[in-house]
């Protein structure tokens, strides 16, 4: 595990140095990232502008919801957002590269990028934080405190499993890209909004099939000390942890399985 | 080195964009050969013959339909991992370097992953410097190298974690003459220098020519041909070509013993058997020669032959 953490060091260490190596591409990069998320929260804003709250969350609370899960998702596009690009590494078979190497072919897939350009969406989210915090009066007792400092890395994690699951595609059909998008640029796009505003089915969808409401929705309820509106059972809001262990589980299991199929059937 | 018994892989192939249709494909269909520590061999074939799927079997990317495989005493499929430490693989146009680092700087990752011990991995590279000539373009990103300078890069990441056995797919494809000698050189040093099993699956029967005493040869799934190059010569080879150059133009010589296979103005292509002192006398008998050559039957018109009968 430790050495496996330090050859990740070493990998990604290589990838920055050479992201560096045109500074002025990189910092315009991420200027360019921040600017553009935010019109995303714009849009938010624009919204409360019109109507003074969505079901009974003020702005400041939406804010917060935006925040967590924009951070959380951040993180996941900046470590693992390079699978995006899985289906071509498939596709012209360098995968089979990675299966001579003495070293696991997800840990691998993981270790060969690190686009630090999408910072500039942790950035944006990070000053909206504030921002929400800013307006909001939480009571802050050190359960609210700790849940705020896990949902984000769990949330992240969850994000992250379905990335690896939705990339499993690829190994049957060579183009999983575009249906993955769906559920992960998806499913950040929704978690931004409180779910009870969403439909009957869309919630279930989120709730149980992409557990993505554990990313902002429910930790949000008890770090702001929200009456529930769906009014779902109150331990769900501390599931959070746990749902990014089982989600993570179930994406490694799926990946495995999905290698599985393609040394067997030859991609 | 290489045990490979019965060896089968099936493939299902899906056609068809509405209605699906399914076909069973049998890409090897039970190849059995022994490799011993040390040889250098050329495994050939034409595209869709079964080549790279037995590499990827033998390298443990592929699992198999059936049959029994063991490299350097592994179970390739099942102990992926173990087998990779041992062995190096370079396939022809897939890139194992990072693109945009430059050439060190891979060489420096692929000893951590490999897990290569620092005065090991020095004392290799500086082998490989001296021996493929890396300095001029060490710290040059990958994407801006030549191809020749990319391939010689390449097969230094395959053999840096110094591996008993070496699969190459196409080593020498797209390089110029130069380029393709030297890593000819250099793979037939590695193997006999250092002892390194090579199995060498290519197009290029100069390859084979220069490098490889043994030959596989494998057409629709099936080995054709597992033995010596000279054998094969021998036993398909026994034609040689008897290139005379007349004095003028001439219709195709009629002559005992030999068939004219190609006529270009005063110079004439005889197949034959035999002596060659012979034949030469009963053209000389028929028409005034001004110059002549005895060609050896190549290999690649060999295979073709082997391909022919099969």
């Amino acid at each position: 595990m430790a050495d496996a953490l330090l050859l990740y060091r070493r990998l990604i260490a290589a990838q920055v140095r050479s992201q560096l190596q045109y500074r002025a591409s990189f910092a315009l990069d991420i200027a360019g990232t921040t600017l553009i998320t935010f019109i995303d929260f714009l849009a938010i804003l624009v919204i409360f502008h019109n109507v003074p709250s969505l079901g009974s969350w003020s702005v400041h609370e939406v804010a917060f919801l935006y925040a967590t899960s924009c951070i959380a998702f951040a993180f996941t596009d900046l470590v693992i957002g390079h699978l995006d690009e899985f289906p071509q590494l498939i596709r012209q078979g360098s995968f089979d590269v990675l299966l001579v190497r003495p070293r696991g072919t997800l840990f691998q897939v993981i270790a060969s990028d690190l686009a630090l350009r999408r910072l500039g969406k942790a950035l944006q989210g990070a000053v909206v934080l504030a921002y929400a915090l800013g307006g909001l009066d939480v009571s802050w007792t050190p359960g609210r405190v700790a849940m705020l400092a896990l949902m984000i890395p769990a949330g992240a994690i969850v994000y992250g499993s379905v990335w690896v699951a939705g990339a499993c595609i690829a190994f049957w059909t060579t183009e999983g890209g575009e249906v993955t998008n769906a559920f992960t640029y998806g499913g950040n796009f929704l978690t931004q909004y409180p779910i009870d505003i969403y439909g009957r089915w869309a919630r279930r969808l989120l709730a149980y099939v992409v557990p993505m409401a554990f990313v902002a929705y429910f930790p949000a309820l008890y770090v702001l000390d929200k009456p529930d509106p769906l009014l779902l059972p109150r331990v769900l809001q501390f599931l959070s942890p746990l749902v990014a262990v089982v989600a993570a589980a179930l994406a490694g299991l799926i990946w495995r399985a999905a290698v599985r199929r393609y040394r067997s059937a030859g991609g | 080195m290489i045990e490979v018994e019965a060896l089968t892989k099936r493939f299902v192939v899906r056609e068809g964009r509405f209605r699906r249709t399914r076909r069973t494909v049998e890409a090897v269909a039970g190849i059995s050969f022994r490799v011993e520590r040390g040889e250098l061999l050329g495994y050939l074939g034409p595209n869709g013959a079964g080549k790279s799927t037995t590499v990827k079997m033998l390298t443990g990317i592929l699992v198999p339909t059936s049959g029994h495989v063991r490299v350097a005493g592994l179970e390739p499929s099942r102990q992926r991992i173990q087998l990779a430490r041992r062995i190096g693989a370079m396939f022809g146009q897939r890139v194992q370097l990072w693109w945009d680092l430059p050439l060190l700087d891979s060489f420096e990752l692929l000893r951590h992953i490999y897990r290569v011990p620092a005065e090991r991995y020095r004392a290799s590279l500086a082998r490989f410097r001296e021996v493929l000539e890396l300095d001029p373009f060490l710290s040059t990103p990958v994407r801006q190298l030549s191809l020749g300078q990319r391939i010689r890069g390449e097969l230094t990441a395959a053999m840096l974690h110094e591996p008993e056995l070496l699969f190459l797919d196409e080593p020498t494809i797209g390089l110029d003459v130069v380029a393709k000698q030297r890593v000819r050189e250099f793979l037939a040093d590695a193997n006999r220098e250092r002892g390194v099993t090579v199995l060498l699956t290519t197009h290029d029967l100069g390859d084979i020519e220069r490098l490889c005493s043994r030959l596989l040869v494998i057409d629709h799934g099936r080995l054709i041909w597992d033995g010596g190059i000279d054998d094969l010569r021998a036993r398909y080879g026994g034609e040689r070509t008897l290139i005379v150059d007349l004095e003028e133009p001439a219709p195709p010589l009629a002559v005992d013993g030999a068939r004219v296979e190609r006529v270009d103005g005063p110079r004439q292509w005889l197949r034959f058997r035999g002596s060659a002192a012979e034949l030469t006398a009963r053209v000389a008998a028929r028409a005034r020669l001004v110059d002549l050559q005895v060609a050896e039957p190549d290999i690649e018109e060999i295979v073709r032959r082997i391909y022919s009968e099969a």
